[in-house]
């Protein structure tokens, strides 16, 4: 640690104003503040800073990813082991060996891609390097199928990054969340490619049986009966994109969020309550397996647990005041289940939600700001 | 279509000449600084609609520029006569006619290319950028000025929809002018294909110009 600190002092003059790499300095700046702490003092104002900055909290929802990550890429190899067409013995290493092999590339392309344009627009711009595309990088690779060109991957993080972000002004502007800009980007310019039977690694090359490949969402907009066991479904043991089948694990990072304090818990139980209300009014409804599905289990299968944990309590892009995370939250879960439940074509009804959600967050807050006012006013008066 | 631009020149010569300083400004102007698309945002629609493959936009692009030629030259002619509060039906009028004119000759002459515009080529009578010359510039200037003001306009659509298509029709099918070029194993790209692609090129080219010519949000 000494001999870092050491070099990084010693190069940092040619970093300052008027040393040769001043055009850098955003480069370097990132690269330091990343090893430590930040020698910040204020100069006026308020003289206490919280000291979990940006780059903390960051990291902070980067190992609350942890489980779901560690556990994805266990599955990814699980699910090709166990539907092999010729059947493979395989142990747990194997199973976790193959996952990363899978996984650990699309990780890399996604912080390659991602953070060069990041620096890149940041040295344009003369900005300081935020440390947004942190979360949004690994979120990327845990919400795609496993057996993803990485060219996709490459295109994908960079128009959420170009397009999602930086026209916005970077980190903290942006109205949409990046990971999920990706991934409807993904859905919608490869629609072949990210639907249909590519949910268990392998199955393209004809290595994996191909019956085996349906998920639970897959199955119900079909119009069959979902099969698997909740358990199952809960633990994460079935086919789907790489971090988001476990909604156990989501549940560990949620509690991890949330003991921190980094993400809202009012958002996560907000949006758990919408689903849940508006799955039971569809049980009380019936008529076909996917009204009939009992209520817990739209909180257990698909994406759902994930990105209720994980990108609808995006800091940025949710509703910021507290009436409003509760509106925000409800409305991604009644939204979530009612375009599941209503639109065959779209399986996956959170990734809309939640976009959706963003898009209407500053309203949400504008209405919720204004009747706040209109309150008070109203006692000022009587 | 000779009888009118004979007709302009007449009236022009009389007092300055058709490609004085100021008119050569009228045609270069919407081509870059007062673009009708990206500076005016008017005539989005159809710039939304039509761009997905090179040759229609091509077609629209001929179709757009005709009706505001002819339109603009004839309510300019018109100026005087028509009376103010009709102006908009009759403007409408010639505009509708022009269409009609338009679409018959693309059906009988280029029914595959009329089939895929279907009712964009009907909606050019309510394009904003024509609807937009007509009132802004046709009812207050001579025929000369007019003409020029509607071949620049015209231009100035065709120098958005004819990048913007390019570009869509590339990444989105691969392919340019219906000749494959990015090889058989592309494939494709939904987002190009649906309007959204468009409205995503579309912005690009606002921001590249914008930063190209140092625009400021006015307050």
């Amino acid at each position: 640690m000494k001999f870092l600190r050491d070099t990084l002092d010693k190069v940092k003059p040619n970093f300052e104003k008027g040393g040769k790499l001043y055009f850098l300095h955003s480069s370097f700046d990132a690269i330091e503040t990343f090893m430590f702490v930040p020698n910040h003092t204020t100069k006026s104002g308020s003289h206490i800073r919280d000291g979990i900055d940006l780059k903390r909290t960051m990291f902070f929802v980067i190992i609350a990813l942890i489980p779901a990550l560690l556990f994805g890429i266990y599955n990814v190899g699980y699910q090709h082991y166990s539907n092999l067409v010729t059947p493979e013995a395989h142990t747990f290493i194997d199973c976790f060996l193959f996952g990363a092999l899978k996984v650990l590339p699309i990780i890399a392309v996604s912080y390659i891609v991602g953070l060069g344009i990041e620096f890149a627009f940041c040295q344009v711009n003369g900005h300081p390097v935020n440390e947004g595309f942190l979360v949004s990088g690994m979120l990327i690779p845990l919400i795609v199928p496993a057996d993803i060109p990485l060219w996709m991957v490459a295109v994908s993080t960079a128009f959420a990054v170009i397009i999602g972000k930086e026209v916005f002004g970077g980190t903290g502007m942006n109205i949409l969340n990046p990971a999920l800009t990706s991934r409807v980007f993904l859905y919608i310019a490869y629609p072949v490619e990210m639907a249909g039977d590519i949910w268990v690694s392998g199955i393209k090359e004809g290595l994996v049986d191909a019956s085996s490949g349906a998920t639970a969402l897959g199955e119900l907009g079909a119009g069959n009966e979902y099969t698997v066991s909740a358990m199952d479904s809960f633990i994460g043991l079935i086919p789907g994109s790489v971090g988001e089948t476990s909604a156990l694990m989501c549940l560990i990072g949620a509690a991890f969020l949330i003991v921190t304090g980094i993400g809202s818990w009012r958002i996560m139980l907000s949006t758990v309550l919408g689903a849940l209300g508006m799955g039971l009014i569809l049980n009380m409804i019936g008529g076909n397996p996917y009204y009939e599905l009992p209520a817990y289990q739209h909180l257990i299968i698909g994406g759902f647990a994930f990105g209720a944990v994980f990108m609808a309590t995006d800091p940025v892009s949710a509703a910021h005041t507290t009436m409003g995370k509760w509106i925000y939250g409800a409305l991604i879960g009644v939204l979530t289940v009612l375009i599941r439940v209503f639109n065959p074509a779209y399986p996956e009804g959170i990734m809309f939600a939640i976009l959706f959600m963003n898009v209407m967050a500053p309203l949400v807050d504008n209405y919720v700001v204004k009747s706040n006012i209109k309150r008070r006013l109203s006692r000022v008066k009587a | 279509m000779s009888t009118e631009t004979q007709a302009v020149e007449e009236v022009v010569k009389e007092r300055e000449p058709l490609f004085s300083k100021k008119n050569r400004k009228l045609i270069t102007n919407p081509l870059d600084a007062d673009n009708p698309i990206t500076v005016q945002v008017l005539g989005v629609c159809s710039a939304l609609a039509v761009t997905v493959k090179l040759i229609p936009t091509l077609y629209m692009c001929i179709s757009v520029l005709f009706v505001l030629v002819f339109s603009n030259v004839a309510i300019s002619l018109l100026r005087n006569v028509i009376p103010g509060r009709i102006r908009i039906i009759v403007q409408l009028l010639v505009v509708a006619s022009l269409v009609a004119v338009v679409d018959q000759v693309l059906q009988a002459y280029a029914y595959d290319v009329s089939k895929q515009l279907s009712v964009f080529v009907g909606l050019i009578i309510t394009n904003c950028i024509i609807m937009g010359r007509l009132e802004a510039f046709a009812l207050a200037n001579k025929p000369g000025p007019a003409l020029m003001d509607a071949i620049g306009n015209g231009l100035g659509y065709a120098a958005i929809l004819i990048p913007v298509a390019f570009f869509r029709e590339l990444l989105g099918s691969g392919s340019l002018f219906g000749f494959n070029i990015l090889g058989e194993g592309y494939p494709g790209n939904g987002v190009m294909m649906s309007p959204v692609g468009a409205c995503i090129v579309l912005g690009l080219l606002i921001w590249f110009q914008r930063s190209r010519n140092g625009y400021t949000e006015e307050a």
